[in-house]
């Protein structure tokens, strides 16, 4: 067995700590207060760098299960799988992320914790999606098929957040478009601290991808040990 | 023998073994009326108003819950007696097997809704006895046994088997609800045509889309 060089995760590990702390210094209090919402609290709206960015991050978790599903497939490589899980597992938790904040906001600025508008609803559906796709996995046993179902499962569900997105856009919405066609809700300062956010999430996303490959790497290892001491 | 002529071979079977039978139709009929009478218990449906309020979403409802079932029962019969090895053994390309399975059950869903609708109108008094509902009825069917056939196949062949294959296929499968419950109101409220067809598209479109994901995947889930 060999061991793995992994000073670039811890690197990493580091890097994604000192960028978050600044995200929330700037989301806090280097922000300059919204003026548009001013009725519900200058304090309540900071919540949005994180929101948008945890949402941010729960999409692209899927789309990277959706390509490590495709890769899975044509190669039949189980470090695609790896991939594929991981996300998926990630994505997972910023989904649910992205609801409980949501709904934080939701209760001072709308007076209700939820309403079954465009984007709220396709969050729930896609956080039900990965709800289903861990499912999946967990209940087949034979790992080769284990990864030919979830990459299927992980296509399929990826395809259908266009046509869900429309379908509910069609059926109605009510959340704040923060870039709309009027030019939207930010100003400069609001910006920079919106798009750090942003990137500071992107780069904790990598961060715990790398962990979590890690992590199934090492429980492959000691699986083929396993094998090797029985067998 | 032709592509085809392999799958309404395939379609054959399944028909010639729901004549023998009666499982499946008796049970989804059974079940979708189930849900109907349920609906009327939870909702208290008085006055006409009320009732073609509810009515998309009940008729929605009882066909989505039938469907399931009737997919459920699809793969996992195939599986039992060890008849999917010997489907997928036969000379024909897998996605031949996708096609005629997906018919059958269409065949099938189809069916009961055809049977559900006069039924419906009897209960409730409100006449859905209407070709632009059918026009939506076999659209909307399409596109949920298309994409339902494909995780049917798949949820089968797992330990969880017909509790899993809701929880996979509801999310994916809601923008057909949403569509085929937007139209259905459309009809029953007497809009034109030109103002239920935006629906219409979106249900053409995913009628297109998933059948077409599921020929490109079908054979990753259920080779060896």
């Amino acid at each position: 067995m060999k061991r793995r060089n992994d000073t670039w995760l811890v690197a990493l590990t580091a890097v994604s700590a000192v960028l978050i702390l600044v995200a929330l210094y700037l989301a806090l209090v280097g922000a300059p207060k919204a003026v548009m919402q001013s009725e519900i609290g200058p304090i309540v709206q900071r919540i949005i760098y994180f929101h948008i960015a945890t949402a941010w991050v729960g999409f692209l978790a899927f789309f990277v299960t959706f390509l490590g599903g495709v890769a899975y497939l044509r190669t039949q490589a189980r470090r695609w799988d790896i991939v594929a899980l991981s996300s998926a597992e990630i994505g997972t938790v910023f989904m649910l992320g992205v609801l409980v904040s949501g709904s934080i906001w939701a209760k001072p600025a709308w007076g209700v914790w939820w309403v079954w508008d465009e984007r709220l609803t396709i969050s729930l559906i896609q956080f039900l999606v990965y709800v289903g796709y861990l499912m999946l996995r967990s209940t087949v046993d034979d790992p080769t098929r284990r990864a030919r179902f979830a990459a299927v499962y992980g296509i399929v569900a990826f395809i259908s957040v266009p046509i869900n997105f429309i379908a509910i856009r069609l059926w109605r919405s009510q959340h704040p478009l923060m870039f709309g066609s009027e030019g939207g809700g930010l100003g400069p300062g609001m910006m920079f601290a919106f798009f750090f956010c942003l990137i500071t999430f992107t780069v904790w996303y990598v961060t715990l991808m790398g962990h979590r490959i890690c992590l199934e790497r090492l429980r492959d290892d000691v699986e083929e040990l396993k094998q090797r001491v029985i067998g | 023998m032709s592509y085809l002529r392999k799958i309404l071979a395939i379609v054959w079977k399944d028909i010639v073994a729901e004549l023998r039978t009666k499982e499946m139709f008796s049970a989804m009929f059974v079940f979708a009326v189930l849900v109907i009478v349920i609906f009327n218990f939870a909702f208290e449906l008085r006055g006409v108003d009320r009732v073609r309020e509810a009515t998309p979403g009940i008729l929605w409802v009882s066909f989505t819950f039938a469907g399931v079932l009737g997919l459920n029962r699809a793969f996992v019969l195939e599986k039992d007696r060890g008849c999917l090895e010997g489907l997928l053994l036969a000379p024909v390309d897998h996605t031949a097997v996708y096609f005629g399975k997906m018919i059958s059950t269409l065949l099938f869903m189809l069916l009961v809704e055809v049977v559900i609708l006069p039924v419906f109108t009897i209960f409730y008094g409100i006449n859905l006895l209407n070709l632009r509902l059918v026009l939506i009825v076999v659209l909307g069917t399409l596109g949920f046994a298309g994409v339902g056939t494909l995780l049917s196949a798949m949820t089968a062949q797992t330990r969880a088997r017909e509790v899993l294959l809701p929880i996979l296929l509801l999310p994916v499968a809601a923008p057909v609800l949403i569509f085929a419950v937007k139209a259905t109101a459309g009809v029953l409220d007497g809009l034109p045509l030109s103002d239920i067809a935006r629906w219409l598209q979106m249900l053409v479109a995913f009628d297109v889309i998933f059948p077409a994901v599921a020929f490109m995947t079908f054979d990753y889930v259920v080779k060896e």
